[in-house]
């Protein structure tokens, strides 16, 4: 057999991969709830954990709390995105915002979640900068500003990791827009930048943002990690919820537990067909709009309030990762003082050996999710080329099906999977789990580039003799190494922000840096927090640090050696 | 490779090429013959095919359009060839220098693998350079170079590669006027010096008349004009 054949079942396999444990996973959850789990004596169908979910006193509560955060969380970011880049338009602003929002997309949820709580808690850093000189307070205010009643805490941890997504995904677009040529005109026809903006820009390339506000959606809807740190616990949003009944002691809970999974997916996709609802009919009030032929203003208002917001979203990120470094240090810091009044490296001593062990996890699960989805992308694209196929939208969805689902509403069922095939705990399992979420962001962080390569360099090297395999090796990869080396670090960094696959998939036996800093986050030491959150949030930033170094690196010794020479 | 008719067998030839997508035909038929060291131009405006009929040559035709007809290249028919097996040059309006690669790592691409002495690798590369008047230029990147000078390497690269067939794709339309005139020699002098058949596709009559070979004309809906190409098509190839 030779290779161009074995390339050819790459995408296949790659598809069957990731699709088949959430297809799985899915039909392994739905079973148990409608009362089929033999393994639990489910033996029938039945719909009696309906009647327990449906009877159980907060789910209303976990509802409300679920749809709040969420649809609030995706909104926001979407308006903030669109007004951002309608304000902003070809500004200095716009770039130096791009080069902020790749660090704090690398940035685990679970990390952005403490390095809030940090910040925004009764007792954290804003109220001891501010105390109790300008407060008065001296003892910690008695207001929930942590895990709120109407989950707004979450909602603005949501939006400071989703905002990073959604605005890298929209300048992306952007760049395919012919924009500039856009805005001209409208410009010349007399309409101000905004409005230039919203009425010849957005038409044109919200289709391509469609799929990442989905996923931002249903992730926002779905989130554990998050909400472990930030949301009400009693009763919590329905994800966690959930989550909690799939891990109760009491056996007969699965069956619950299930049936919430699926009611979680019904949220989801029901918010998704309430969201597509309102695109129709924004269009079509859209176009009336446009018609109408309104030019608007300067939008400078506007353009100094939405900076003004996305500037506060980022010093917070940043504020937060710093103090998460500042306590990992910590001996003693008295509420109200600003800062820390002794310091000391010992807490990071006293959990060296955890630290150890759980960074060589998250170290060793991500790099091999990583580097296999790169393999697999790479293959696919090289694949594509060679046969001159393109990826259609509808494959796109499919790329798109482990972030539209709900984790928690398949890998129970995946979990199921892994026992009855006896991987349920291991290496492979817990690497295969990551690889379902870590495959479509390298595939998206890499398509483009790889298809915006100028084929006549194939087409060169081909007539000057090379085989489409040395290409390959001798001057794609070359060539690509800064896009490859960046999706490798992309990939590096969604597999350290898994939470739940880890702890499905590793049935409980693995320990990242993640669940490490989740689990923490329910004691009360900010020292120990500190240390495993700081660390998280490090490692993904180190993995982008040497994306961008070792390329620039390589360049400087090749000039080196040339004047030498 | 036949050798029935030796003598007639040398040179590129085209029989009946049609370039045709999604089913209708935009250039062709189209049959010409290239003897070694001939200079054969293909004259159109922008946008006839021109471009195309070169990737059909070497083999790099988008996967969106189809041709037909035969490649002849020293008797030997290339259609069914993959490109990298045609031992067809090409020479595009960018020189597409890798930008990876330094100048003689670029030249070294180039060169046969069948040559395996470093040494001798080493040699033939720096004795391209030198009879280019750019011998200082071994380790240097591409990017350091001039318009010209990175125009020159890609020649070499090309010819290092022992090609039997040229094409030039509007190789010189980038250069400014007077390079323009030296690398439009410096080109057709090593192909003539090598004994290629080399087809030229340009919208400069000049480039036409420096060839000084055979000059084919295409209007823009892919028509072949009149007189001129009669007389190409009857022109018997030299002999080697």
């Amino acid at each position: 057999m030779n290779r161009r054949d074995l390339l050819g079942y790459l995408p296949g396999l790659t598809l069957l991969l990731f699709l088949a444990p959430v297809a799985a996973g899915l039909i392994g959850t739905w079973l148990p709830a409608f009362g089929y789990f033999p393994a639990l004596g489910g033996e029938g169908f039945a719909l009696t954990p309906w009647v327990m979910l449906f009877d159980h006193p907060g789910l209303g509560e976990s509802l409300r709390l679920t749809l709040v955060s969420g649809l609030l969380a995706t909104l926001v970011s979407f308006a903030l995105t669109v007004f951002f880049l309608a304000a902003c338009h070809g500004s200095r602003f716009v770039l130096a915002v791009r080069g902020l929002m790749a660090p704090l997309l690398a940035v685990p949820h679970a990390a952005m979640a403490l390095g809030l709580a940090f910040l925004i808690a009764p007792s954290g850093w804003l109220v001891r900068l501010a105390s109790p000189w300008a407060t008065g307070w001296d003892l910690p205010p008695d207001v929930a500003t942590l895990q709120d009643p109407n989950a707004l805490a979450l909602t603005l941890g949501l939006i400071m990791k989703e905002l990073p997504f959604l605005l890298l995904m929209t300048l992306a677009a952007l760049e395919h827009s012919r924009a500039d040529e856009r805005l001209a005109i409208a410009r010349s026809l007399g309409y101000g930048p905004v409005m230039a903006w919203l009425k010849t820009v957005l038409p044109a390339i919200y289709r391509q943002i469609r799929l990442p506000i989905y996923a931002v959606l249903a992730y926002s809807l779905s989130v554990v990690d998050m909400a472990l740190i930030l949301a009400p616990l009693s009763p919590p949003p329905l994800a966690v919820q959930v989550f909690r009944w799939f891990n109760d002691p009491d056996l007969t809970m699965r069956f619950v537990a299930a049936a919430g999974a699926v009611l979680q997916l019904l949220v989801v996709v029901g918010a998704i067909g309430l969201w597509r609802c309102a695109e129709i009919l924004a269009a079509r009030l859209g176009r009336i709009w446009i018609a109408g032929g309104r030019r608007g203003g300067k939008g400078r208002v506007l353009r100094v309030l939405v900076t003004a917001v996305i500037q506060v979203l980022v010093a917070l990120a940043a504020a937060g990762l710093l103090a998460m470094a500042i306590w990992s240090v910590t001996r003693r810091w008295r509420y109200p003082d600003a800062l820390p009044s002794a310091l000391t490296t010992d807490v990071w001593a006293r959990q060296g050996h955890d630290l150890i062990w759980t960074t060589g996890t998250t170290l060793i699960s991500g790099l091999a999710a990583a580097f296999i989805a790169l393999a697999l992308v790479l293959g696919c694209l090289e694949n594509e080329q060679r046969r001159g196929l393109s990826i259609s939208t509808r494959a796109l969805w499919l790329l798109y099906a482990p972030l539209l689902v709900p984790q928690v509403a398949f890998l129970f069922g995946s979990q199921v999977l892994s026992i009855q095939i006896g991987i349920d705990g291991t290496w492979i399992a817990l690497v295969w789990s990551h690889l379902l979420f870590v495959l479509p962001y390298v595939f998206l962080s890499l398509a483009d580039p790889y298809r915006a390569l100028d084929e006549r360099y194939s087409r060169t090297a081909l007539c000057l003799g090379a085989s489409p395999n040395r290409i390959f090796w001798r001057v794609k990869l070359p060539m690509l190494l800064r896009p490859i080396l960046f999706a490798t670090a992309v990939g590096f960094a969604v597999s350290v922000t898994q939470y739940l696959p880890t702890l499905f998939a590793g049935a409980g036996r693995f320990v990242t840096l993640t669940t490490e800093a989740v689990s923490l986050s329910a004691g009360g030491d900010r020292r120990v927090m500190g240390v495993f959150a700081f660390l998280q949030a490090a490692l993904p930033l180190a993995a982008f640090a040497a994306a961008l170094a070792l390329p620039r690196r390589l360049a400087r010794s090749r000039v080196l050696r040339e004047q030498r020479a | 490779m036949t050798v029935v008719s030796v003598t007639r067998d040398y040179g590129l030839a085209l029989r009946q090429v049609e370039l045709s997508y999604g089913g209708r035909r935009f250039l062709g038929p189209l049959s010409l013959d290239v003897a070694p060291g001939e200079v054969v131009t293909v004259m159109g405006p922008s946008g006839c095919g021109k471009s195309s009929l070169l990737a059909f040559v070497c083999g790099t035709l988008d996967p969106a359009l189809s041709g037909a007809g035969r490649i002849l290249l020293n008797g030997a028919d290339i259609g069914a060839r993959p490109p990298e097996q045609r031992r067809v040059g090409i020479l595009f309006q960018d020189d597409l220098l890798f930008p990876h690669l330094s100048v003689a790592g670029n030249l070294a691409f180039g060169l046969p693998p069948a040559m395996r002495d470093r040494k001798a690798r080493r040699a033939r590369i720096e004795e391209a350079l030198a009879e280019a008047d750019m011998a200082e230029f071994y380790d240097r990147d591409p990017a350091t170079l001039s318009g010209g000078q990175r125009a020159r390497v890609a020649l070499l690269r090309t010819l290092l590669s022992e090609p039997c067939a040229l094409l030039l794709d509007e190789p010189f339309a980038k250069l400014d006027v007077a390079l323009r005139a030296r690398f439009r020699s410096f080109v057709f002098d090593h192909a003539r010096a090598q004994e290629l058949p080399t087809l030229l596709v340009t919208h400069d009559p000049q480039d036409a008349a420096d060839a000084g070979g055979p000059v084919i004309e295409i209007d823009a809906a892919g028509r072949l004009l009149g007189g001129k190409q009669v007389a190409a098509n009857q022109r018997s190839p030299q002999r080697p």
